[in-house]
């Protein structure tokens, strides 16, 4: 009834062309980001901020960096971890070298840093594809870990090898160090992460994003009617990896405060950003923050209600999470291979019909 | 949606119900799980057990009950911050988080929340300079002594003479593994000894190519800075090689039955540091026995052992400090800036610890604003595989304090700079 495009006329290209066709669409969006805007400032505290919503936000932004490179430009990547450590050490010898340089800049150099970095490891993908790609940045991964750890550098010779950021400031408000205050942090990722996604929603409908499509479908095809797939790999890995870079800086900065290479970005934070894209549905900007929020709410969740509310043994409730989440990712792959930015579609598609389906 | 519904109403009502306790509570960043769960149980036990002890036979401190909320953080830093979240809204008095990457993280956070860490022998060595570090307490021993300890130890056997000996240090790829290296260098070219790095990356199970290279170099000495799975590993793979195991000396975490018993036979003669003493010999287990064994409300499954042990004796000298804070502030409820009063006032005499039945257990010692490190002694034990027992082999002695102090002096400048923080206690 409410749900259908009947009766929304468009009556020029840029109104045909945008991103929600669909009038109640609009207005779902539109009222998502006033409630994150305007009411969630007032409602955030610390435990909401540091335990919940930043991390969401912060792995929704890696997300989509993946599902750049994966779900659009189908070049499967498990460096993702790496690149993230990557940003991460730009964003401390930046804030360290530059005391007085404004955060936004230093998380948007980290982004830019890791962009080079990504380039650097996207070379092979000329070569190798699938299997062996994901080998190759495999192979990113450890070396990456392995030289934040080896290289006193880029911990500015730090007795334990962590780093740990100092307090700096955007506008004369806190952003990282511990006078930070919930708002101030939520308001500076949410503002990264509803851009970085309204950047990478248009790139991927524009050309680029086309060409990324094609050369994921099938690259010999591409080639033929004219998408080089050099410039088109190597823009994916760039893009992709300014994404992942720009989430790893906030994820050390805003978020953590001090992190160490080996635990924070280890090869296990490739993997989960791997699963937030399955889950969530590759080639879907949704589908990174549904994955992300299935990823980091769902855990939280179920402690908070098995320990919290049932008052089970913490070491119990560990195990159950572990069972569930694991459970759920396989009723999910079986129900609905294409994650949950599909059940999504099919519910849209559904309502579009509702309430006479005939 | 409507899964996300529910979960949502849960959580707020979760999160509405939490802290209307008038009790002195413990946050409890204890891990059962993982990689790093069998040393994380004991010591979690050993905690809970004592101020459950404290309840039971004495109705609290100072006749106000203590609680102790468990979060399990599986030694993992982001599961960490959100425990730290989770129960600092509860009235937390001090958190122990038994981790130096959680520790990291949270002496920024602590000290603008007021709540003191008491990071017992682990977390950030320079945390000993009071003056820079007002709510970080690490007695009372560092890493830092630890490795000096060990040192120390081999310069015994060797009639004060280790020049051109080989010492390798098995090392935990991670900020806690990493903290004695600066010491061990500075102490090497000090004594004139050469040392091997040799870093073993999370979790721990691979060390083949570690050991095959101590092998390789047959250096005189082994010590080991290993957490978690990876000590059982290295005595494994140790024992493999045939290193004499008298001349593989671990740090405190890396010494207790958890770690040597896997190994059997072949672990007999491993040494470890020891902060504090062991066993069930002491009149404070014949309470536990009494008010928490017997009557089921623990399983005392892991006591006597070292880990438990030293569960124990961090909860006791939390409780002591605890009731100093109510000395000090007059009052019973108090609060986590008064607990970091009674941190800092803390005094650990020989009478007290037979009062609380650990007599000769641990180091008598007291804790002043310019010195959050405490006594830094430290003393060795052997593992007996045969009567499966770890006995003192050495006196509690100290470590080569102009060495120490002067690496703390520089650490903790440079977190003062960095941070902006100016010296107090002047």
């Amino acid at each position: 009834m409410l749900y259908r495009e009947s009766g929304d006329f468009k009556t020029s290209y840029a109104k045909d062309q945008q991103t929600f066709p669909i009038a109640f669409d609009r207005a779902g969006y539109f009222a998502t980001l006033a409630f994150a805007v305007l009411v969630v400032p007032f409602l955030i505290n610390d435990y909401w901020a540091n335990a919940v919503i930043l991390p969401f936000l912060i792995y929704a932004i890696a997300a989509i960096g993946l599902n750049i490179l994966t779900g659009f430009c189908g070049q499967v990547s498990l460096g993702s971890g790496g690149f993230m450590a990557v940003g991460a050490y730009a964003a401390y010898k930046l804030m360290t070298s530059f005391p007085d340089m404004s955060m936004i800049f230093v998380i948007l150099l980290s982004g830019g840093v890791t962009a080079l970095v990504g380039i650097l490891f996207g070379l092979p993908s000329l070569r190798i594809k699938g299997f062996y790609l994901a080998v190759a940045t495999l192979a990113a991964q450890f070396f990456l870990v392995w030289l934040f750890n080896k290289v006193p550098w880029f911990y500015n010779y730090s007795a334990t090898g962590m780093i740990n950021a100092p307090e700096r400031s955007v506008f004369g408000q806190a952003i990282t160090g511990a006078e930070a205050s919930p708002v101030t942090s939520y308001l500076f990722c949410l503002g990264f992460a509803f851009i970085l996604a309204w950047v990478a929603r248009n790139l991927t409908r524009g050309v680029n994003g086309r060409k990324w499509m094609a050369i994921r479908d099938m690259d010999i095809a591409a080639e033929i009617i004219g998408v080089n797939p050099l410039k088109t790999k190597l823009t994916a890995f760039a893009i992709s990896s300014f994404y992942v870079g720009v989430a790893g800086a906030l994820l050390f900065t805003v978020y953590l405060g001090s992190v160490e290479v080996g635990e924070a970005f280890g090869v296990g934070k490739s993997f989960l950003i791997l699963f937030m894209i399955i889950i969530g549905g590759l080639g879907s900007i949704f589908g990174s923050f549904a994955g992300a929020a299935f990823m980091v709410l769902l855990p939280v969740l179920l402690k908070n209600i098995m320990v919290g509310q049932f008052g089970w043994a913490t070491d119990l409730a560990a195990h159950f999470e572990f069972i569930i989440v694991g459970g759920l990712i396989i009723v999910f792959l079986i129900l609905e291979p294409h994650g949950i930015a599909q059940l999504w579609r099919i519910t849209k598609e559904k309502l579009r019909l509702w309430p006479f389906p005939h | 949606m409507k899964l996300t519904k529910i979960a949502v109403v849960a959580l707020a009502t979760t999160l509405a119900a939490g802290p209307v306790l008038a009790d002195l509570v413990f946050p409890g960043l204890h891990y059962r799980t993982g990689a790093y769960g069998p040393n994380g149980i004991p010591y979690a036990d050993g905690y809970v057990d004592y101020f459950a002890l404290l309840n039971e036979r004495d109705g609290g401190i100072g006749g106000v009950m203590t609680s102790v909320p468990e979060c399990e953080t599986a030694y993992n830093t982001e599961k960490g911050v959100e425990c730290y979240e989770s129960t600092k809204g509860m009235g937390a008095l001090v958190y122990q988080p038994l981790s130096t990457g959680i520790t990291y993280q949270l002496i920024p956070k602590a000290t603008a929340d007021d709540i003191p860490i008491l990071s017992m022998g682990y977390g950030r060595t320079s945390a000993a300079n009071g003056k820079v570090f007002s709510h970080i307490f690490n007695f009372p021993g560092n890493y830092w002594t630890g490795a000096s300890a060990v040192v120390n130890h081999i310069l015994d056997l060797n009639n004060g003479d280790i020049k051109g000996k080989k010492i390798a240090l098995v090392y935990h790829n991670s900020a806690y593994g990493k903290e004695p290296i600066r010491t061990l260098e500075v102490l090497a070219e000090k004594h004139g000894f050469e040392l091997t790095k040799l870093a073993v990356d999370h979790p721990g199970q691979e060390q083949k190519s570690q050991w095959l290279q101590i092998r390789r170099e047959r250096p005189d000495y082994v010590t080991m800075w290993g957490w978690g799975v990876m000590n059982q590993v290295a005595l494994q793979e140790a024992a493999n090689i045939r290193f004499p195991m008298e001349n593989f000396i671990g740090v405190w975490w890396s010494g207790s039955e958890q770690d040597v018993l896997p190994a059997g036979e072949a672990a007999h003669g491993y040494k470890a540091l020891a902060l504090h003493n062991t066993g069930s010999d002491y009149p404070l287990y014949a309470d536990l026995k009494k008010y928490l064994y017997d009557t089921g409300k623990a399983s005392g499954e892991h006591a006597g052992t070292v880990l438990y042990s030293r569960g124990l004796y961090a909860g006791m000298l939390a409780a002591e400090a605890a009731r100093t804070a109510q000395k000090i502030s007059g009052r019973k409820d108090i609060t986590s800036g008064d607990m970091r009063d009674g941190l800092e006032a803390l005094e650990i005499t020989e009478e007290r610890m037979a009062e609380i039945g650990l007599p000769n257990f641990g180091p008598s010692f007291k804790v002043s604003c310019e010195n959050h490190g405490g006594p830094m002694i430290s003393a060795v034990q052997q593992w007996d595989a045969n009567a499966k027992k770890w006995s003192l082999i050495t006196d509690f002695t100290g470590a080569d304090m102009e060495v120490i102090d002067a690496l703390i002096q520089e650490d903790s400048a440079a977190y003062a700079a960095e941070n902006n923080i100016a010296e107090r206690c002047n």
